[in-house]
């Protein structure tokens, strides 16, 4: 049995007083679009997209807290709409907004989440100690009084007490610095070799990397699903990398080049979409030449996954003006 | 602890006259916690600083000793020529703060989060109204006026969020991770709103987790246990780490922190 299975799922909200609709999926009608996609035992799994796409309502649904409006989702077979009760012992769910109980300390937190599911701290200590043992020195502490990267531990320990086969975490790492994001992902795969499925949101482009296979999310559509390695693989025009002294000047130029799809600053250089057999890098050398600008080197790179975002988001992106 | 005790203060050298930021062993205590141990730098006119730091490196206490919300245990401070312990409600009103968290009204409309905001920082009110007709328009956003700020995608709310920060024209816009949990294409957009604003001599102080964007910044300051361990252009900061990139030279220095996350 699947850990997990969904099919055409909707569910939609009015943004505010608008016709607009947030949300998953979007209404039938012309642009009507549905979420399906399934997740295998032991995979880790990543959902990946900005604010407002959507992540959140579809963890709900999941986490048996929502009804969508049309589709069907599973867990190990069962439905999240009528087998709720069950499906709640199996799955461990990590909110996006700190959700422990601020007044009680960590180790009564976790206490108190072994007891609703009818077990101990102790009997489980084994699949939490890579992670609890991190934050055992403050067990007195309250909760509300930790730091976020502690209040994270806590919440994941939690999340897991009761030993779920799949583990929910709505954007576990927003709002936390590059270092502890990345020890983040290492306890994730620490989880993993135990044989738990995770199913994980995050906005951050690059976290992508450390997941089996991704979702691309914007505005309640998924835009592609595949490993990373073959999402960037479908990417089907050639870029470009310029690096020089003048980012900015030389983002201006770029862009008026016939032949030139895109340009965006990506840290330290621009990368420059272009057609597949279109500008190499030497002719961009010598249009750019041409145009007065001096400084710089062109180069031809490997796509990375906020690259394949930017460029299957560039047609219809619509929060330009 | 090495916490800078200053010394009784010169007057300001001129290159701290042109400087919209200048601290001296800026020092903040909680008990017998340092959040901030004597951090001293100075941020020019014009100028997109990028404040990085770990988690708990004390970040958000140093921005609220510079904003003027919180009052320095030890050391001194000036933004935009005042004193920010003695002259904090000065310093209020020469400063912009835009943070992901918090930046508009949802249930009110655009033009009157606007009026707003102008009211509060003191623009003139007849200046208001053709100020607000500029920066609609510069915007792309003229038809959109009389919208509730709720009813507006995420990214033309950050954009409006950063256009009332600094629509009071402030010496300096303090961003508190203006660009979380937007989309590739918006954040770039912002940036180059940032760009634009910096042309005009209006100064950036910007914390973010996206390393990208510190290489955005004309320098970067990296914190680390309530110091600042690292403060240069980002070119600089990569030859002196031997990094490729800003994201090396951040996890080199942070995973120097001895205090944590606590």
């Amino acid at each position: 049995m699947r850990p997990l299975s969904v099919h055409a799922l909707q569910k939609n909200y009015h943004l505010g007083q608008s016709e607009a609709f947030v949300g998953l999926g979007r209404p039938d009608g012309s642009g009507s679009s549905s979420i399906s996609f399934e997740v295998d035992k032991g995979e880790i799994f990543g959902i990946i997209g900005p604010d407002g796409a959507g992540k959140t309502t579809l963890f709900r649904i999941l986490a048996t807290l929502l009804l969508p409006d049309s589709g069907s989702a599973t867990v190990e077979g069962l439905d999240v709409c009528k087998d709720y009760k069950t499906i709640r012992h199996r799955i461990g769910y990590m909110p996006g907004r700190f959700s422990l109980y601020k007044d009680l300390s960590v180790i009564e937190n976790l206490t108190f989440f072994a007891t609703l599911f009818n077990t101990t701290v102790d009997a489980n200590k084994a699949l939490i100690d890579p992670i609890y043992k991190q934050i055992e020195p403050f067990k007195d502490r309250l909760a509300g009084k930790l730091s976020g990267g502690m209040k994270q531990k806590l919440a994941l320990s939690c999340a897991l007490v009761h030993k779920p086969s799949l583990l929910l975490l709505d954007e576990p790492t927003t709002g936390v610095d590059a270092v502890s994001r990345s020890e983040f992902w290492d306890m994730l795969h620490t989880l993993k070799a135990e044989g738990i499925t995770i199913l994980v949101s995050t906005p951050y482009m690059d976290e992508a990397q450390r997941c089996d296979r991704v979702a691309l999310i914007q505005e309640g559509r998924f835009l592609d699903i595949d490993s990373p390695a073959g999402i960037v693989d479908r990417f089907d025009q050639q870029l470009l990398a310029v690096q020089g002294d003048r980012v900015t000047r030389l983002l201006s130029a770029i862009r008026q080049i016939k032949g030139v799809k895109h340009c965006h600053a990506f840290g330290d250089s621009l990368h420059v979409t272009v057609e597949k057999a279109g500008l190499n890098p030497d002719q961009l050398t010598a249009l750019l030449t041409e145009k007065g600008q001096t400084g710089f080197s062109v180069t031809t790179i490997s796509p990375t996954i906020e690259d394949c975002f930017l460029e299957l988001t560039q047609p219809s992106h619509s929060s330009k003006p | 602890m090495n916490a800078v005790i200053p010394t009784p203060l010169s007057p300001l050298n001129p290159d701290q006259q042109t400087a919209v930021i200048h601290t001296e062993g800026l020092t903040k205590t909680f008990g017998s916690f340092t959040a901030v141990d004597g951090i001293s730098f100075t941020v020019q006119k014009g100028e997109i600083f990028g404040f990085l730091g770990a988690n708990g490196a004390g970040k958000t206490t140093a921005m609220r000793m510079l904003c003027g919300l919180s009052k320095p245990s030890a050391g001194k401070g000036w933004v935009a020529g005042y004193d920010i312990a003695s002259q904090s409600e000065q310093v209020k009103r020469r400063i912009g703060y835009m943070s992901q968290k918090f930046a508009l009204y949802e249930d009110l409309r655009v033009w009157e989060n606007i009026r707003l905001y102008g009211g509060i920082y003191g623009v003139p009110k007849d200046e208001i109204a053709p100020r607000t007709e500029a920066m609609l328009a510069s915007l792309g956003l003229s038809d959109q006026r009389n919208s509730y700020v709720t009813d507006l995608p995420l990214g033309w709310k950050q954009k409006l969020a950063f256009s009332v920060a600094t629509f009071h024209q402030p010496d300096i816009v303090f961003l508190d991770e203006p660009t979380g949990g937007v989309d590739p294409a918006t954040r770039r957009q912002f940036w180059e709103l940032i760009y634009q604003a910096a042309d005009q001599g209006i100064t950036i102080f910007v914390t973010t987790h996206y390393m990208d964007e510190a290489e955005y910044c004309d320098r970067v300051s990296i914190m680390v246990d309530g110091r600042i361990e690292a403060l240069d252009s980002p070119s600089n900061l990569k030859r002196q780490f031997q990094a490729d990139n800003m994201d090396q030279v951040f996890r080199q220095l942070a995973r120097k922190a001895t205090r944590g996350q606590d």
